[in-house]
């Protein structure tokens, strides 16, 4: 490979979540345009093990944009430079050659340190556990092509679900809010006829749980714009709205259905 | 085995309230408090507005704002009281400001406990490398320094022309004078001009986001959305700040006083006469 | 010893096998449910969805993952599709043709009343996972589209565009999640399974590592079941997460489960090659890409000009060429294995020559760029974000990589191991696809396990237990299983040798690669079997493992997977050498057709290969179980 890049890199090292962090700076070479951000990391921390020290915990696993696992803040940008596109898939060929790289983890109340720049984002499981769910018992389903859903509305509730769940909305957040993910995942069912029955009783309990964990929303669409599923912020309208309309409901007279 | 060590997760950083009945369960969520705030926004910028417009009855001449003031207070004398809608209109306004400035002020510490971090000194910033911006626009990230600046400004302004605690040559009934006499000063009128660009740009961003807040959202009119905050926020800012400019540059003058400087429009109108 | 291996496969028409099984099997009285608990390892499609069932059911569950959330599994990075044979396309699928196809295409090596489960409840899984709002692509009446996939007559996969794994696991997940708000699915998150407890010849429990404290301890249960994918990582190139490892099943069968046909490992043709030494993982494309893409390599060995300068003449479309009725859609291993004997042969294309072209030119002569894009534009974008070329100008570079493991833990027709209360679902086990998975297939395989069969099977082997508690984590099995995973965790930290773990994944992975990939033969496999013994005895003794064992160490978490890697290498190796026929995703040089197909072998191989842990990794015991087909006619492929 001809044109490698020599990079320095200032990176956040933490123990622990209860530990003091710092940065520490390295120099890579021989980085290759072609490789992925995460792979410079394999690399950088080759030559840490080969020279004794222990290597920087970076949390990776499909490496193709889908599981995210990944994520941190690559100079300030969260996943990076590149729009739309998760850390893993971000490659080298977005730097220059003598560039000095910041990488630091997510940060926010609720996503502590693990290691690193490895963090903890186990309150987005909770958001989920409080309502991110159809009511479907294995086997009771009806078949699949009873309730026609229209392409348009189904094409909707995809871009929604489209979610990978990495953070980045947050970490992003001025607020550390985690609007978009929750709107996304409340929108995906609440689109979808199928969702109707728990519909108020979905978003109210989500929103609460996500207003536990996270700030408030204050519409700046960093969000979307750090999301490398592009989520747009329109979902959070939604949501908005049917946050309100959740609290007027009376479901004991009238049902769930809107 | 006994589990030796248990692992730390993460706790909700804020504790779920009791629900109060409807509407002010309302209250205690923060979508709640944001579409209170926009709701309050909605009559605060309407009020802005309007008042925005009225004050053009400056170019026409003292009599005529002294009359649209007059008109003010007469509201509704066919089935009420003098002055009691515009006091209705008042209350009205000053429920809104409080509760727009109660929801900002919460909504802005939910994510500054969101935010706590122990690592960095700087405990406001979010990261070390400067947070590189895309969406946020300077309005949005400044509508905690652009509220307060209204605020003040709002005293500063009721202070100057409702009260007239600041001139001795105030006279109340005398609107055209006043302002004269209240925007001839230099310092004043870069008071007006620096308060109505916050106002501008807190337009700007209030107007894009309630719709967002309000969730009457629909991608077919986004567009639509942000071409009508920048033409409502540029219409508040041209209007207004053409009345320090017209006072200094003399557009707006004693001068142009059809009664003799000094009176109130109220005497002049009956000397008049 | 184990004795003779039974499948326990019920009597009966194939179509009724199930159906009567399921009505003869013993049922755990509702109340008694929640008397029983169950260890389920692993959150993809699988483990999810068995998890959330029992949980639905009544049984107290305890979920374990690696991962820092049950969506992360590699499920997720599933983009084709999931058939059902739903026949909503009208044209002519049915339970019996899905089930024919799929034991064809698993070229006769798996057992056919296992498969015809498979085909009738893909019904269902379709009707689940609608109802749990996954969004399937649908017509514009609002009705479900389907599409041809993999080469398949009949238009049976449902699709969620190219996100399909995706969705199905969020679905899968969602479900887990709410049975873990209801309290009946207790989850263990950053919690890896290091060792199978045996007690009494039952499988009773299993050890785990908290991967952020350290701490290792024990979870017992009434049963365990392992969902824990496959072992693809055993290349260090694979499309399979960088997470994604044996060590779950390999425990298991170093406790006594046997491992049933490890050679077979299907490898996709359409990946991005490896740019670099460092390369960490391969990017699968979707297949659907052949359907418009043509492929070839340029006939000189010392071609210099850039691909589109040169000439048709100067092409070789070899797939074309070769095979004329099938073309560029020729199946999986035909075409992995062709795009592998041009590159050998030096006519490789880009930088490192590790790389067929794919080339849409005429394809976008024909239809225009718009109508290209449409159709393949998510997938092009992702080409040019990894290669930083433009696949509309220059033909995309393509290159075979590990996708999916057949082979896995062997299972009877109810998913147990030959461990009582062990089971095995989804790719971790070997049951459904035989020696070569069709497209499409995986996905339908891991919801059935974990939605359909499973959770029905269990109860026949709970049932008799009612009464007995779970075996008490204080007992002596347990310390001494905790203590041997403590001593093997402190072991890797004090060998501080000289080379990274990843160096000897990297190294592990050349040699199975070059011996044990698309194409064996005797004298590579020999040769592996004398290469990774040495190159395991290397790794023991030099390995550098920094750290501690006390907080998040993910050196420390990987080595554990290499070692295990290592021994599965060489029973692979082994397989395939005793395996000496060709065979779907198997393919033995000594054993091919006149026009270079796969030859089987039906007299001596229609078995399956299961193997038993002899005490070290050279001593392995073969046990067979013999295949028969009654309802699928043995005939030889041919796509000529």
């Amino acid at each position: 490979m001809e044109n490698t890049m020599t990079l320095t890199l200032k990176v956040w090292r933490q123990n622990g979540p209860t530990e003091t962090g710092r940065f520490e700076t390295y120099k890579v070479d021989d980085i290759s345009p072609d490789m992925s951000f995460l792979e410079m990391f394999d690399v950088l921390n080759e030559s840490l093990i080969n020279s004794g020290e222990e290597p920087i915990e970076v949390a990776s696993d499909c490496r193709e944009g889908i599981c995210g696992t990944c994520g941190c803040m690559i100079n300030g940008r969260a996943h990076g430079p590149e729009k739309a596109t998760a850390t893993c898939q971000l490659h080298m060929r977005k730097f220059k050659d003598g560039d000095t790289i910041v990488v630091e983890p997510w940060q926010a109340a609720s996503f502590p340190v693990i290691k690193d720049l490895v963090v903890d984002r186990s309150p987005l499981d909770r958001i989920i556990e409080a309502g991110g769910y159809i009511t479907v018992p294995t086997g009771s389903a009806p078949d699949a092509n009873l309730i026609p859903v229209p392409k348009d509305a189904a094409d909707t509730a995809f871009d929604a679900a489209a979610c990978i769940g990495c953070g980045a909305c947050v970490a992003a957040c001025p607020n550390s809010a985690a609007q978009l993910f929750t709107s996304a995942k409340v929108q995906h069912l609440n689109l979808l006829p199928q969702g109707q029955a728990e519909r108020w009783s979905r978003t109210e309990d989500m929103v609460e749980t996500m207003e536990e964990y996270f700030g408030s929303c204050t519409n700046h669409g960093e969000c979307h714009e750090a999301c490398p599923k592009e989520i747009p912020l329109d979902f959070i309208a939604y949501t908005n709205r049917d946050y309100v309309k959740s609290k007027r409901k009376n479901r004991k007279l009238l049902g769930q259905i809107s | 085995m006994a589990q030796t060590k248990t692992r730390s997760v993460p706790q909700p950083i804020r504790k779920r309230p009791k629900q109060l009945p409807f509407p002010l369960n309302l209250y205690q969520s923060a979508i709640g408090r944001k579409w209170v705030m926009a709701v309050s926004g909605i009559v605060l910028l309407g009020f802005v507005v309007t008042h925005m417009i009225g004050n053009l009855h400056l170019y026409e001449g003292p009599l005529e704002i002294h009359e649209y003031a007059e008109t003010l207070r007469n509201l509704g004398t066919d089935i009420i009281p003098r002055t009691w809608l515009l006091w209705g209109v008042r209350l009205l306004l000053i429920v809104a400001f409080v509760v727009h400035i109660h929801s900002a002020y919460s909504l802005k510490e939910m994510g500054r406990k969101a935010n706590t971090r122990a690592n960095y000194a700087d405990g406001n910033k979010k990261y070390a490398a400067s947070q590189d911006f895309i969406a946020a626009n300077y309005a949005s990230r400044t509508m905690r320094w652009t509220g307060p600046i209204i605020l003040l400004y709002l005293v500063f302004h009721l202070a100057d022309l409702t009260w007239g605690w600041l001139s001795e040559d105030w006279h109340l009934g005398d609107p055209y004078n006043n302002v004269v006499v209240s925007m001839g000063n230099i310092g004043v009128a870069l008071i007006y001009i620096v308060a109505n660009v916050a106002l501008a740009i807190h337009i700007f961003h209030g107007t894009w986001s309630l719709f967002q807040s309000l969730g009457i959202n629909n991608p077919k009119f986004n567009q639509a959305r942000k071409i009508l905050a920048s033409s409502l926020a540029g219409l508040v800012l041209v209007g207004n700040l053409s009345f320090p400019i017209a006072v200094q540059t003399g557009l707006i003058d004693q001068d142009n006083c059809e009664a003799p400087c000094g009176l109130t429009a109220v005497e002049a109108e009956e000397g008049h006469e | 010893m184990i004795g003779e291996l039974r499948s326990r496969t019920p009597d009966g028409p194939i179509d009724e096998k199930w159906e009567s099984h399921k009505f003869n099997m013993k049922l755990v009285n509702p109340a008694n449910k929640r008397k029983f608990e169950i260890i389920v390892v692993g959150t993809g499609l699988a483990g999810a969805s068995a998890a959330a069932t029992l949980g639905e059911l009544g049984y107290k569950v305890k979920a374990f993952t690696y991962h820092d959330s049950p969506r992360r599994a590699h499920s997720i990075a599933a983009q084709g599709g999931i058939n059902g044979a739903k026949n909503y396309q009208n044209d002519g699928d049915s339970v019996h043709r899905l089930f024919y196809d799929t034991v064809k295409g698993g070229d006769y090596r798996s057992r056919e009343s296992n498969v015809h489960r498979l085909a009738e409840v893909s019904l269902n899984i379709i009707d689940q996972c609608v109802g749990q709002g996954v969004p399937f692509a649908r017509e514009y009446g609002g009705l479900l589209d389907n599409r041809s996939f993999g080469g398949a007559q009949v238009s049976r996969t449902f699709y969620a565009r190219g996100q399909t794994g995706q969705q199905l696991l969020l679905g899968a997940y969602s479900a887990l999640m709410r049975q873990v708000s209801a309290g009946t699915v207790e989850l263990h998150t950053r919690s890896e399974m290091l060792d199978l407890i045996v007690h009494e010849g039952t499988a009773q429990g299993i050890v785990v590592r908290d991967l952020i404290t350290g701490d290792i301890r024990s979870h017992t249960a009434h049963a365990v079941v392992l969902a824990t994918g496959g072992y693809g990582n055993v290349y260090y190139l694979s499309t399979n997460a960088m997470m994604c490892n044996v060590t779950a099943g390999w425990r298991a069968h170093r406790r006594g489960a046997l491992f049933a046909n490890p050679c077979y490992t299907q490898i996709h043709p359409t990946c991005i090659p490896a740019s670099d030494e460092f390369q960490s993982k391969l990017t699968l494309m979707s297949e659907s890409l052949r359907n418009d893409g043509r492929i070839w390599v340029p006939r000189e060995h010392d071609e210099v000009r850039s691909a589109s300068d040169v000439p048709n003449i100067d092409r070789y479309y070899y797939l074309e060429e070769k095979y004329p009725s099938f073309g560029n859609l020729v199946p999986r291993d035909v075409a992995s294995r062709n795009a592998k004997t041009v590159v050998d042969q030096g006519l490789g294309v880009g930088d490192l020559k590790n790389g067929v072209y794919l080339d849409f030119a005429d394809a976008i002569a024909r239809d225009g760029e718009d109508s290209i894009r449409e159709r393949y534009g998510n997938l092009f974008q992702m080409y040019e974000r990894i290669t930083g070329e433009d696949p509309y100008k220059t033909p995309m570079r393509i290159y075979p990589a590990t996708h999916y493991t057949m082979g896995g833990m062997w299972v009877d027709y109810e998913l147990m191991s030959n461990v009582p209360g062990l089971f095995v679902v989804g790719e971790a086990n070997f049951s459904d696809h035989g020696a070569n998975r069709l497209g499409a297939s995986a996905l339908m395989q891991g919801l059935a396990d974990g939605y359909f069969v499973l959770p029905y099977t269990i109860g026949n082997y709970l049932a008799p237990l009612l009464g007995q508690d779970p075996l008490s984590e204080n007992d002596a099995t347990c310390g001494n299983v905790v203590n041997e995973v403590a001593e093997r965790t402190q072991k890797w930290l004090s060998i501080n040798g000289t080379r990274s773990v990843d160096w000897f994944h990297r190294e592990l992975g050349k040699l199975v690669w070059n011996y044990i990939g698309m194409e064996r033969d005797k004298n590579g496999l020999e040769k592996a079997l004398s290469e990774i013994p040495a190159l395991r005895e290397e790794f023991q003794k030099d390995v550098r493992v920094l750290g501690s064992g006390d907080s998040l160490n993910s050196s420390l978490e990987k080595v554990g997977r290499v070692a295990d890697f290592f021994e599965l290498a060489e029973l692979k190796a082994r397989d395939a050498l005793e395996r000496e026929e060709s065979c779907g995703g198997h393919f033995r040089t000594e054993s091919q057709t006149p026009e270079g197909e796969a030859l089987r072998d039906d007299e001596n191989f229609a078995h399956v290969a299961a193997w038993e842990w002899g005490g070290s990794s050279d001593t392995s015991i073969l046990h067979k179980e013999e295949l028969e087909f009654e309802h699928v006619p043995l005939t030889q492929r041919s796509y000529k």
